[in-house]
C-alpha cells in the first residue's frame, strides 16, 4: 500500500486567476474585475511597492548587522500587501500575521514601529485604534479569530449595511497558505459563514509553510475551501497589484453591504526566506526562485509605466526617496529606547490590580539593590 | 573607529565560522554592501556592511569559528587606530564588548567606571546603552563571596554565575583560567582545573562538528549504553543475484534501482514479522525501563555522503511493494545525498541495514543507531567455493552480520532473524511461507 502524496489537482493552476497586470507589463482585461485609475494613481503604487520593498530589505540587512533579534521578509509579497491596503477605506480594520509590512505602509504606520517587536523593544509600536490595525500575530492563525469577533461587532454596532461609504465597515484578516492548515482559521471561516461576518479572509499564498510546499497542505487551490464553508473564494494574482486591489475592494464592499465573508487567495511566491533564521536553499530549487523572480510584482508595474511613458527621473527620484528612507530607519532603529522591565506589570490588564502593584514595587525594589539601577 | 561584532543571525546562535571575506582591508565599502559570508550551524548567511567606508582590519581569519559578539572587522583609518592588533582574533579584552563591565572585585564605585572605548553595541535584541547608565553590580555581596573576593583581588574576568561558581567549588582563580572566547567557559574552568594529560602527538587536528560530530555522540551514546551482541553467517546468494537480474528487466520495476539491497530490506521486513522483538526499544523510565515494540518498519539506510554517515528512513517499509520499496530507497538515500535531508529525514528508525559490501569488504560489527534493536551489515557479493550437494562449485556468497542490543533480545531471537534474513536470501521463494 503507498500513501497518496501527489495532488489530486494543481493547488497553483493559474487557468482561474484573476490577472489585469501580466508579468511582461501590459493590462489584461477580465470579465468580472476592472481597475479604474490613472497614471498617477499607478505611479502612486509603484512608490509603495519600492518604498516597502526598501523597508523591508533594510530591516533585513539591519538584522545581519546584528541590530534587529529576527525579521520576517515580504520580498515578493508586496503587490498582494499593497493592493489589499489601497483596498481599504479608512473605517476598515487589518488584523494582521507577522509579515504585513505592506499593509502597515498603506494604514500610514511610520515603518520605524515595525523594528520593535524584532528589536525586543517593545511588544508593538503602533496604536492599533489609531492606525486601523491590530498589532502583529506571532500565533498562526489566531488573528483569523480575533477579526471574525471584532466583524461580528461590527454587526452588533450597526456599521454595515446602511449604503453609507462613510460608515460601513468591513475586516482584513490576513494569513498565509501554511495557516489554512490550522483549526484557528477553519473555526473563523465557521464563524464568518453562520453569522455573515462582514470580513474579507485574504490568504497571501506564498507557497511555503515554512519548509512545507503547498502541495503537502492541500488537494484543491485554497480559494475552493471557501465554497464548503458557504461563502464565496477568488483566486487572484497576487504579485499584480492591480488585481489584487479589485478584488480585494470588491469582497470588502460586498463585506460592508452585509452580504458576508470572501476568501481572497493571492497567489504569490516568498522570495526570501521564511524569517532570518531560515535557510530555504535547504527544501527549494533556486529554478523555482528565479522563476518567480521573473514574474516580481514591481518589475511588471515598472515595464507598465516606462511604456506609458514615465520619465526616467521619476524612478531615479524614488531611488533617492528610498535611500533617506533606508538611512532614517538605520538611524531610527539603534535609537529605539531599550524597555524598561517594570512596564511589563503595567501592561498586563486595562486597570492594574493590587497584585501587580505589589510585584512591580518588589521589582523595582529588588532592581535598585543594584548600583547604578534605574530606581 | 567602528567595530562590527558578529551577530547572532538566527535566533539564539552562540558562535559562527568566517568562511570567507568579500572585502579587503583598504577597500572603500557602502552600507549594506556584502563582505563575509559565515557558517552558522543552521546555514551560510552573507552579512552586509553597518558602516561605509574604509576597511581598516579583518580582525578574524577565514576558516575561525568564534563566539557571536566577536568584532570581526574593524573600520577606519588604520594609522589612527588605537593600538594595532594581530590579524587573529585578539586575545579576549577585559571589558565585554556591550559595554557592561562584570567586576570581579568588589563593587567600586560608580564613577570608577573603566573608561572603556565608546562602542557601539550590537547584541541582539538590546539598544545602544548610556554610557555609565544601569550598570549591574550587587551593592551588598554575600557575607562568603566578600571574603573569599577580598583574600584574592583579581582582575576582571567575565564569567557566568554558575561558572563563577563552579571556579569557586574546584578553588580555581579564575582570573589565571586561560580561555580562547571573550568570555571564561565551563570547559575553559574544568580544563584547567584538570590534571594535565600528556602532550598530543604531531599531527593536524580537526575540529569535531557537524555530522562528524552527531555521529560520533550518538555512536558514543549507543555503544556505552546498549550490550551490543554480533552474529554472523555466509550465504550462498546465488538465487537473490539471479532474482535482481531478472527484475531488472522486469517493467514494473521501471525508473527504480534493482538491487540486491532491495532484496535484503525486503527479507528483513519479512522476518521482522517473525521476530517483531527486534522491531522495538528499549526506553529508561523514571521508575526503571520498558521495551517498546514498534508496528511499523521504519528502515534505516546507511548511507555514505560528501557530510559523511548518514541514515535516511524509509517509512512502514514492511506496508511497500518491492517497485515502491525500490523507489522509497532510491529516494532517502538520493535526498540525504543532496545534503537537503531535513531532521525528521533522518530520525525514527526502528531497525536498520549498513551495507558496507560497496566498500568491497565481507563483514563488520556495526553499531546500533541509538534507539534500535537491531542492524544488518551486509557483506559483499563474491564467487567463492561453495559445497553444493558433494560438489564444490562457485556460487555467489555474502556475509551478513546482525548486531543486536542484549538487552532486549538474546542471541536465539536475533540469531533466528538473521537465519530467517539469510535463508530469503539463499532461496527468495521460501518468501511464500511467510
Amino acid at each position: 500500500m503507498t500513501v497518496p502524496t501527489q495532488p489530486r489537482t494543481d493547488v497553483l493552476a493559474e487557468h482561474d486567476l484573476v490577472q489585469l497586470l501580466a508579468p511582461d507589463g501590459r493590462r489584461r482585461e477580465h470579465p468580472e474585475y476592472r481597475w479604474d485609475g490613472d497614471v498617477a494613481t499607478l505611479c502612486g503604487l509603484y512608490r509603495d511597492l519600492f518604498l516597502v520593498r526598501r523597508v523591508d530589505t533594510e530591516a533585513h540587512a539591519l538584522q545581519r548587522h546584528g541590530e534587529l533579534g529576527l525579521w520576517a521578509p515580504c520580498l515578493g509579497q508586496e503587490a498582494a500587501q499593497v493592493g489589499a491596503g489601497r483596498a481599504l477605506q479608512n473605517q476598515d480594520f487589518v488584523f494582521p500575521t507577522y509579515r504585513e509590512h505592506g499593509l502597515a505602509w498603506t494604514r500610514g504606520i511610520d515603518p520605524v514601529k515595525l523594528l520593535g517587536l524584532f528589536r525586543g523593544s517593545d511588544l508593538g509600536g503602533w496604536d492599533p485604534t489609531e492606525a486601523g490595525m491590530a498589532l502583529y500575530s506571532i500565533v498562526i492563525g489566531a488573528q483569523t479569530l480575533h477579526a471574525v469577533g471584532y466583524a461580528m461587532g461590527l454587526g452588533l454596532d450597526d456599521q454595515v449595511g446602511h449604503a453609507d461609504a462613510e460608515r460601513d465597515s468591513a475586516v482584513l484578516a490576513c494569513f498565509g497558505d501554511g495557516a489554512t492548515s490550522q483549526g484557528d482559521v477553519n473555526e473563523a471561516f465557521v464563524w464568518a459563514a453562520s453569522f455573515h461576518a462582514p470580513v474579507v479572509f485574504l490568504c497571501q499564498n506564498n507557497q511555503y509553510a515554512i519548509s512545507v510546499p503547498l502541495e503537502r497542505q492541500t488537494h484543491v487551490p485554497l480559494a475552493q475551501r471557501a465554497e464548503g464553508f458557504g461563502f464565496p473564494g477568488v483566486r487572484v494574482d497576487g504579485n499584480d497589484v492591480l488585481a489584487v486591489q479589485a478584488v480585494v475592494s470588491a469582497a470588502l464592499q460586498r463585506a460592508r453591504n452585509g452580504e458576508g465573508p470572501t476568501l481572497v487567495e493571492a497567489v504569490t511566491y516568498r522570495v526570501g526566506p521564511h524569517t532570518t533564521s531560515d535557510d530555504p536553499t535547504r527544501y527549494r530549487d533556486p529554478q523555482e526562485v528565479e522563476h518567480w523572480k521573473e514574474r516580481d510584482p514591481l518589475l511588471r508595474l515598472r515595464r507598465h509605466l516606462e511604456a506609458e511613458g514615465i520619465e526616467e527621473s521619476y524612478f531615479a527620484d524614488l531611488d533617492a526617496e528610498a535611500e533617506a528612507l533606508g538611512r532614517h530607519l538605520r538611524e531610527a532603529c539603534k535609537a529605539l529606547p531599550e524597555p524598561d522591565l517594570a512596564d511589563m506589570f503595567d501592561r498586563v490588564h486595562a486597570e492594574g490590580t493590587p497584585e501587580l502593584a505589589e510585584q512591580k514595587a518588589a521589582y523595582v525594589a529588588y532592581r535598585s539593590s543594584f548600583e547604578g539601577g534605574a530606581a | 573607529m567602528d567595530v562590527f561584532n558578529l551577530p547572532d543571525v538566527g535566533e539564539g546562535l552562540t558562535e559562527a565560522e568566517i568562511v570567507t571575506w568579500h572585502v579587503q582591508p583598504g577597500d572603500v565599502v557602502e552600507v549594506n554592501q556584502p563582505i563575509v559570508d559565515i557558517e552558522t550551524a543552521k546555514s551560510v548567511v552573507e552579512l552586509p556592511s553597518p558602516f561605509a567606508g574604509t576597511v581598516g582590519a579583518l580582525l578574524v581569519p577565514e576558516g575561525e569559528t568564534v563566539p557571536v559578539g566577536t568584532p570581526i572587522v574593524r573600520f577606519g583609518d588604520e594609522a589612527a587606530a588605537p593600538e594595532p592588533e594581530p590579524e587573529v582574533v585578539a586575545a579576549p579584552v577585559a571589558e565585554s564588548v556591550e559595554g557592561e563591565p562584570v567586576e570581579e572585585e568588589p563593587a567600586p564605585t560608580a564613577d570608577a567606571e573603566p573608561a572603556a572605548p565608546k562602542r557601539e553595541p550590537v547584541l541582539v535584541g538590546y539598544g545602544p546603552k548610556v554610557p555609565g547608565a544601569n550598570v549591574r553590580r550587587p551593592r551588598h555581596v554575600a557575607s562568603v563571596d566578600t571574603e573569599k573576593v577580598a583574600q584574592k583581588p583579581s582582575p576582571k574576568v567575565l564569567a557566568k554565575p554558575p561558572v563563577r561558581k563552579l571556579a569557586r567549588d574546584l578553588d580555581v582563580d579564575l582570573a589565571s583560567v586561560p580561555h580562547d572566547g571573550e568570555v571564561v567557559t565551563r570547559d575553559d574552568v574544568e580544563a584547567f582545573a584538570r590534571p594535565p594529560v600528556s602532550a598530543p602527538a604531531a599531527g593536524t587536528a580537526t575540529t569535531v562538528r557537524g555530522v562528524r560530530k552527531a555521529t560520533a555522540d550518538a555512536m558514543v551514546h549507543s555503544a556505552f549504553t546498549a550490550p551490543h551482541v554480533t552474529t554472523w553467517v555466509d550465504t550462498d546468494v546465488t538465487a537473490t543475484v539471479e532474482l535482481v537480474e531478472r527484475l531488472r528487466r522486469d517493467r514494473a520495476y521501471d525508473g527504480v534501482r534493482v538491487t540486491p539491497l532491495l532484496l535484503v530490506a525486503k527479507a528483513v521486513t519479512l522476518a521482522l514479522r517473525r521476530h517483531p522483538e527486534l522491531n522495538s526499544s528499549w526506553r529508561d523510565t523514571d521508575g526503571g525501563a520498558e521495551i517498546v515494540r514498534h508496528e511499523g518498519v521504519h528502515l534505516g539506510i546507511a548511507a555514505a555522503t560528501d557530510r559523511g554517515l548518514l541514515v535516511p528512513v524509509v517509512r512502514d517499509a514492511e506496508r511497500l511493494d518491492g517497485p515502491g520499496l525500490a523507489g522509497a530507497i532510491g529516494e532517502v538515500v538520493e535526498l540525504a545525498r543532496s545534503g537537503k535531508a531535513q531532521p525528521a529525514d533522518l530520525s525514527g528508525g526502528t531497525f536498520s541495514i549498513t551495507n558496507i559490501g560497496v566498500f568491497g569488504i565481507d563483514g563488520g560489527t556495526p553499531i546500533l543507531p541509538p534507539g534500535q534493536t537491531g542492524i544488518l551489515a551486509t557483506g559483499r557479493i563474491a564467487k567463492r567455493p561453495w559445497v553444493v550437494g558433494a560438489d564444490v562449485v562457485a556460487r555467489h556468497v555474502m556475509t551478513l552480520a546482525l548486531t543486536f542490543d542484549h538487552r532486549v533480545v538474546d542471541g536465539q531471537q536475533g540469531a533466528g532473524l538473521l537465519a530467517d534474513v539469510a535463508g530469503l536470501l539463499h532461496d527468495p521463494g521460501a518468501a511464500l511461507t511467510y
